[in-house]
Formats: structure tokens, sequence, C-alpha cells
């Protein structure tokens, strides 16, 4: 207390009148701030304690509950905001790397919602998916530059390996160990049902889950957790992580506390100890590396998986990707800074890297500028979170989108930013057994395809209203975006026009 | 106000198409009476035509079409011509004044034939030879502008009604064993000779009625392979991208179609295996140039007509015969304009190529 102490960041209001004294919301915090007295027959509840996950508030049977954001504050200040103040405050006290968890939660631009698509007018018609054929299969990897033929003149109709989507949306990296059980789970049984792809994010591949191979990308990052050959064997294709939009410039980090069971056996490394990927790949410190490790995987997958390098958006992404598209690369996949994580140094999170937008913009016509766009496909994400924005990436350029926030929310998941902590309520950023059974993977998949589902009849609305029926007419499609506020300078990176032009 | 290639300008329109599967020659006077009963279709900022087979006297050259604005800018051309071309002839093309069509620039014809010594050089072969050039005045010449640069054949384009700039460019005088035409109904009025149609590279024309969705995802993709969009027309990549798959990636009329007009995912799997990998090979290694949203075409090409529609068939077009003629028009009444008993009048579905050839050795 005294000089350490904070004031809670929020108050668990309770209205007593309507508390039935269930005690359910002492059950359900594993951040233990209610606790039954049983002298005065009342909950209380620690408020120092709350993350505000809204899982008291969700089950509590006669919404007594709310979480409110304290009034207790400091003196105004707009140069020393209380989340600074704080901060400070908590380096003072504990001499340590602060850390978060999620996306970059800063007021940013978000330039997704500064572009507007267009729509058909009398010149052409709009398509309505309700009576006519709407297309949104995609097929990522590499196409040949030319055509050959036969001695008898046929096509020669092999394709270097492709990976099917139904639809232009993956479900991005996240690992076993910083999800749940249940929650790949989810993602595996929803991907298979919806033809899609999820990924296993670099702690490996638990043994229940190579059935969903088909539909699985596996990812080997620098720190090459659970990688061995019938790993790389399972997957559909392989990503390689070079970097991840919530911390460019360094590896994966995943607490101790999250280590145990079969987590550590998927991921080969002891209990309890934390896995901290190295910042780089030591066997790459430059692109003519990366081109190694992108032939040894296809050797070792004997060319018939596409391999992803996936890397976060970074000031000079478009040479990095134009590398990475003459290193043997099949897919590129680019993280935007506001990409989410399980645990970031926060510094790095809301300091490091690029909006997504503006890379893809950057990368895709460098590599038109280039010739080479065909050479590769390119996947996004960081942050996508609407159907609205997955069509707005694919007319910038991108050929499909990946995506975690959203499907993590899709699962239970209220952002309340404390994943690192292992104490998710939800069951889906924990691996205490008693917090991760309450994630049902029959019905966390359930509301997964219903997400994409419902996203899917969004795309196919947009399109129809563009007079597109078809997902690829719409790639790199620009002249459907249009930018309000922008700057010339915001226009000419991304490409577009200004509204009203 | 802005001109066509300054800003992107979307338009409907009005096609037709004749062509004597016999090679008989004919004068372009059928094709110019054919656009009347499809008027409405047009508002008068763009008319024009493409005929094969019209310059047999200079059949191994390539025709060079020219608007200049201005003498000097013609004289400045030439002697670029020159650097690159033997210039076997120069003339006017001839004109008749007529009060429907006004503001009429230099409009010029060259003879040429490839300086081999150039194209050595450049280690390219004749055609790319002659894009690369036009493509370069087209794109750097203030005031030129190359519209036609085919082996005998040639377009002719105004602002105007087709019908009155059939008879501006006395289209009565030349004979062609085929005939493409175009009435434009622009929603702007650049007043640009240039933006009419037929858009022609090489051999290749096009006439077109419609206005792509897949624009922008087309001419970016096209534009990879050295191809400039100067003008911001469909009709303009649309071009580029048949010179492309025909004679750049060696892909047949009948492929060509399935890339532009892709059929849908559910009835290739309804094919074949043998087609339906084949139909999924071209959709997924060319899906940058599939087109969608409403379009209706006639490609021309050296000996043959290719007309097709966009895959749901957002546009009308007919095709009919009569003997050795076939006829393609966005209405029945343009072929009973050039045959009153043509039979076997069909509509093509959307997304089936409709291609006549003529006779091997007959043009």
């Amino acid at each position: 207390m005294g000089i350490e102490f904070l004031y809670p960041e929020f108050e668990v209001v309770r209205n007593d009148a309507r508390c039935i004294r269930c005690r359910v919301c002492e059950r359900q915090c594993a951040n233990e701030v209610h606790t039954y007295d049983e002298e005065g027959h009342v909950i209380l509840s620690d408020d120092a304690k709350c993350v505000n996950c809204q899982r008291c508030v969700s089950l509590c049977p006669t919404r007594a509950l709310k979480i409110v954001k304290s009034d207790c504050t400091f003196r105004e200040n707009a140069n020393w905001q209380p989340d600074t103040i704080r901060e400070i405050y908590k380096q003072a006290n504990s001499g340590g790397v602060l850390l978060s968890s999620m996306g970059n939660p800063k007021p940013l631009p978000v330039y997704w919602d500064k572009i507007l698509i267009n729509a058909s007018q009398v010149t052409n018609p709009s398509i309505d998916p309700l009576r006519e054929p709407m297309e949104t299969r995609v097929f990522l990897g590499k196409k040949p530059g030319v055509m050959e033929r036969d001695e008898n003149g046929n096509l020669k109709t092999e394709l270097p390996p492709q990976l099917e989507l139904s639809m232009p949306v993956m479900f991005s990296a996240m690992s076993y160990g910083s999800i749940s059980y249940n929650a790949h789970a989810s993602l595996a049984r929803a991907s298979k049902e919806l033809g899609i792809y999820y990924n296993t994010g670099e702690g490996g591949l638990h043994e229940d889950f190579y059935v969903y191979g088909p539909n699985t990308i596996v990812q080997v990052a620098s720190g090459r957790f659970g990688v061995h050959k019938e790993y790389l064997e399972a997957g559909a294709a392989v990503e390689i992580k070079m970097g991840q939009g919530a911390k460019p410039g360094i590896g994966g980090h995943l607490p101790g506390t999250k280590i145990v069971g079969d987590v550590s056996r998927t991921r080969m490394i002891p209990e309890g100890s934390d896995a901290i990927s190295p910042a780089p790949h030591h066997d790459i410190y430059s692109i003519e590396d990366l081109r190694q490790l992108v032939y040894s995987l296809k050797e070792a997958t004997e060319y018939k998986k596409p391999i992803i390098v996936k890397v976060a958006a970074v000031h000079n992404i478009a040479a990095i990707a134009s590398g990475v598209a003459r290193s043997g690369a099949d897919i590129i996949a680019i993280d935007g800074f506001r990409g989410g994580t399980g645990a970031a140094p926060t510094r790095i999170r809301d300091n490091v890297g690029i909006p997504i937008e503006l890379a893809l913009a950057v990368v895709d016509k460098r590599l038109r500028d280039e010739g080479i766009r065909n050479n590769v496909s390119l996947v996004v994400g960081g942050s996508i979170r609407s159907a609205a924005d997955v069509v707005k990436a694919v007319a910038l350029g991108a050929d499909a989108c990946y995506i975690a926030t959203a499907a993590v929310l899709a699962l239970g998941c209220h952002l309340c930013r404390t994943c690192q902590t292992g104490k998710c309520n939800w069951g889906i950023a924990t691996q205490r057994p008693e917090l991760v059974k309450r994630l049902n993977p029959d019905i966390g998949s359930e509301r997964l395809v219903n997400l994409m589902t419902a996203w899917n009849h969004e795309i196919k609305e947009l399109m129809g209203g563009m007079g597109i029926n078809s997902i690829e007419a719409l790639r790199g499609n620009r002249l459907m975006l249009r930018g309000v506020g922008l700057t010339e300078k915001e226009l000419e990176i991304l490409g577009i026009s200004h509204a009203g032009e | 106000m802005e001109k066509e290639g300054q800003i992107r300008i979307p338009s409907g329109c009005a096609i037709a198409a004749v062509i004597s599967k016999e090679g008989r020659r004919m004068t372009g006077e059928s094709i110019t009476e054919a656009m009347k009963p499809m008027h409405d279709r047009s508002n008068g900022l763009g008319g024009g035509f493409a005929g094969y087979g019209i310059y047999p006297k200079y059949k191994d050259l390539y025709a060079l079409h020219f608007f200049f604005n201005n003498r000097d800018t013609r004289k400045a051309c030439e002697a670029m011509l020159k650097e690159d071309f033997e210039v076997v002839q120069s003339e006017i093309i001839p004109t008749r004044t007529i009060k429907e069509i006004t503001d009429k620039p230099i409009i010029w014809r060259y003879f040429v034939s490839p300086l081999s010594s150039r194209m050595s050089a450049l280690q390219i072969d004749e055609k790319e030879f002659v894009v690369r050039c036009a493509m370069k005045i087209n794109s750097t010449v203030k005031d030129a502008y190359v519209f036609s640069c085919g082996k005998n054949m040639g377009t002719f384009k105004a602002v105007g009604f087709p019908e009155d700039v059939g008879r501006f460019y006395q289209l009565d005088e030349y004979e062609g064993y085929s005939w493409t035409a175009h009435g434009r109904y622009p929603t702007n009025t650049p007043g640009w000779w240039g933006g009419a149609h037929p858009f022609t590279l090489l051999d290749y024309s096009i006439v077109h009625n419609g206005e792509i969705s897949s624009y922008d995802a087309n001419r970016r993709f096209i534009e990879m392979f050295g191809y400039k969009c100067t003008l911001q027309t469909d009709t303009e990549v649309i071009t580029y991208i048949f010179d492309y798959l025909l004679r750049r990636q060696g892909l047949s009329l009948e492929e060509a179609a399935s890339v532009v007009a892709a059929p849908f995912w559910s009835t290739i799997a309804g094919r074949d295996a043998e087609t339906a990998k084949k139909l999924s090979y071209l959709r997924t290694v060319y899906s940058s140039l599939l087109i969608t949203g409403p379009f209706s075409i006639v490609l021309g090409f050296d000996g043959g007509l290719m007309a097709l529609n966009d895959r749901l068939k957002l546009r009308s077009m007919v095709t009919g015969e009569k003997d050795d003629l076939v006829f393609i028009a966005s209405e029945e009444a343009a072929i009973r304009v050039m045959a009153q008993d043509a039979v076997n009048i069909q509509a093509p579905a959307g997304g089936e190529p409709f291609i006549v050839r003529v006779k091997e050795g007959k043009y």
C-alpha cells in the first residue's frame, strides 16, 4: 500500500436487490474477485483483482452485476494520461518490462474505417447473391508464369501446390499453450466444416488434431517448438513465422505457468519453463538464409505443400516482401501492428510496426511493379474485424485474410487483455483444466462456423452490390475503394482516390 | 473537363459484326446501315468500325492509323516512326465533309515495315516490336494517338453516331471480308476521338458493350506485362487481355474465353475429369483476368471473329446466318438490316464463345 498502491481500474457494481446469493460469480472468477461472507450473507467483491472479462456479468442469472470504469482519477493532464502514469508506477514497483495481451489498443488510425466501398448504379447492374451464383473460392499459392503444352498440344495442368479456401478468410496462428486444447479443437473443427484453414502457431500440434491436418497450417517459428517430420507432414501448408504484428522484432512469449502437461509434451520442452522464442531465427540472418529454410521445408515435404512466410508489417515491408517473393515462398502473410497476441512487451506492441492497410497497399503495388505478383499469394491480418474489412483488404490486393482476435471473440473472449496471466475465465487463453472445460468445442466450433458463414454472406452482398460475382475480380480492384478524410499522401500510398473523385 | 484517360468513363453501347466464311469481300456500307436501327443505343459521343482484308495492296505491311492534333506533332511523330520502320506509304485517311461530324483531328495512315536491325537489337519479334512502338507513342507523345496497327485491317472511329461515322470515313469505298461496328453511349462527354471503339492492338480489335466491374483488377494485372492502359476504358483492357492470352501465352480462342468468362466452379465440377482439370487450371492461373460485370464483345482477328458474353449474360447479343455470311449484333434488328431473311437467329449463352473463321486460304 502507500506509494505502491494503484486504485483499481474497474469497479464491480452489484445490485443487491437482484443478487440471490447463488455464488455463480464467485465460482466463475479465476481472479478471485468475488467472495461470499457467510456471516453477513453478502457477496463481497475485490475490485483490485477484476480484469473486466465480463464472465460474472454474463453468467449472473439475475443481471445483478456490472463492471464500470472507475471514476477515481488522477488530476487531468493531456500529456500524462492515466495509463502512462499507471505504467510508470508499475515499473517503479517491479523494475520489469510491462507485458500486455491482444492487439494495440491505442487510438492510432484505422484506415479500414476511412475507406468506403463502391456499388453499381444504372450503368451496370448489381448482382443479387440470393438469386445468382456468387463465388468466394480462393486458391493460394504460386501461379506459373508461362503456360506449357505437351507434345499433343494439350495444356499441362500441373500446378504448384495450392491451398483451396471456400472463402478468403483463415484462422491465424495461435499456439497450443497460448490458447487451450478446447480452443484449438474449436478452430480445427470449424476449419474443416468451413473448408478453410487454421494455424497451429508455434507450439506444435497436439496428437489429437492430426486428423484435421488437411485443414491445418503448421507453423515453424524461431523456437522450433514441436517441429518434427510428422508435424510438417501433417499440415496442408507450412508457415515460417519470421515476425508477428503485435511484436515485430522479437520472438514468441509463453509464460511457464501455461507450459503444463500436454502443452509441454507438444512443445517438447520441460513443464513450467518459459517458452521465449529467439528474436531471429538463428539460421536466418539474411534473405538468402530464408531461401534455404524455405527449400529445406519443401524438401522435407516433397514439394507437396505450399510454404508460407509470415512477416510483421514494418517500415521497409515492400522491399522485404519482394525479397520473400523471390525466396521460393508460395504465400506471404503480413501481420499488421494491431494484430493480437497472447503476451507481448507493451512498449513493442504499442509502438512497433505499421498499419496493415498501408503495408498491404505498398506490397501489392511493389510486387506488381516488379511483375511478380502472380508468383505469390498475399494473406493479411492484424486486424481484420469484419466482412467489410475483408472486402477492403481484397480490393486493396490481398488474396485472403487471417483472423484471430475475431475468432476468439466468437469463442467468448471479451478482450480483457490479460491472456498472459493464464487465468482466462472463458477457457480460451488458459491451461487450467477447470477453466478450459468451460469452452465446449461443440459450441465453440459452431459459433466460429456461424461467424464465418455470416461474413461470407456479407462479403457476397458487398460483392454483388459492386456487380462482381467472383472474388478474384475484386482482388486488387482498387477503383472499388474511395478514401474519406485522408491526406494526399495517405491516398497515394493506399493507391485509391478520395471520395467524390 | 478531363478527357478520356484522365478519368474513367463508363458507357453503354451497340455492337454489330459480319463476316464471310468464304472470304468474300464486301463494302462497309451494309455494316454502317446495320447500326441505324440501334441508333438509340448510342448517344452521338462515339462510333467506329474495324474492317479486315481492306488493304490487299499493302497486306504485308502494318497499317498505322493516327490521330494528330496538329501538323507539328505529325511531323515529329513521322521522324520517330522512321527510326523504327520503313515507311512505304504515308497518306491522309480520306473523309467526307458532313455536318454531323465536326472537330476532326488530322487523320493519317502509314503503311510500314519494322526495321529488322531495330528488332534484333531489342531481341523481340515483329509483333512485339509494333506493340511496343504503338504503346510508346500513345503514352509519351502528346497530341498523337495510334488507333490501329494491324496488317491488312484498319479501324475507323470518331465522335458521332456510328452511321454518320461510317459515312464520314467513306466505308462504302473499302472492301473487307469481315467488319465490326460500335455505337457508344458514354456517361460523360469527353468528346475525344481516341475514346471511341473499336479498340485495337495488332490485328486484334474489340467492340464492346458493357461496363465491367473487374476493371481495376484486370488492369493492374495486365499492366505487369508491359501494357499501359492509357484510356482507362474497358475495351482497352479487354484488348490487352486477349493479346496477352492469345499471342503471348499461346492460348486458343476457346481457352482464352474460358479465362475471361470462366465457368462457375459449380459448372466446372459437373464436367468430365479432364475438362474440369483444364478449366480449373486456367481459372486458377489467370484468375485476375476473369472479367465480371456485363459485357458483350466481338473480338476481330486475322481471319475470324469471336463473340462472347459475360457469364451471366447481362448484355444482349444475338447471332444469325445467311449463306456464307455470319452476323453478330446487340439486337436482331441490326442483323435483319444486313440480311432480311437471315436464319438461325440465336442468343449464345453467357460465357459460351461464338467463333467464326474464314476458310483457310480464303483471306
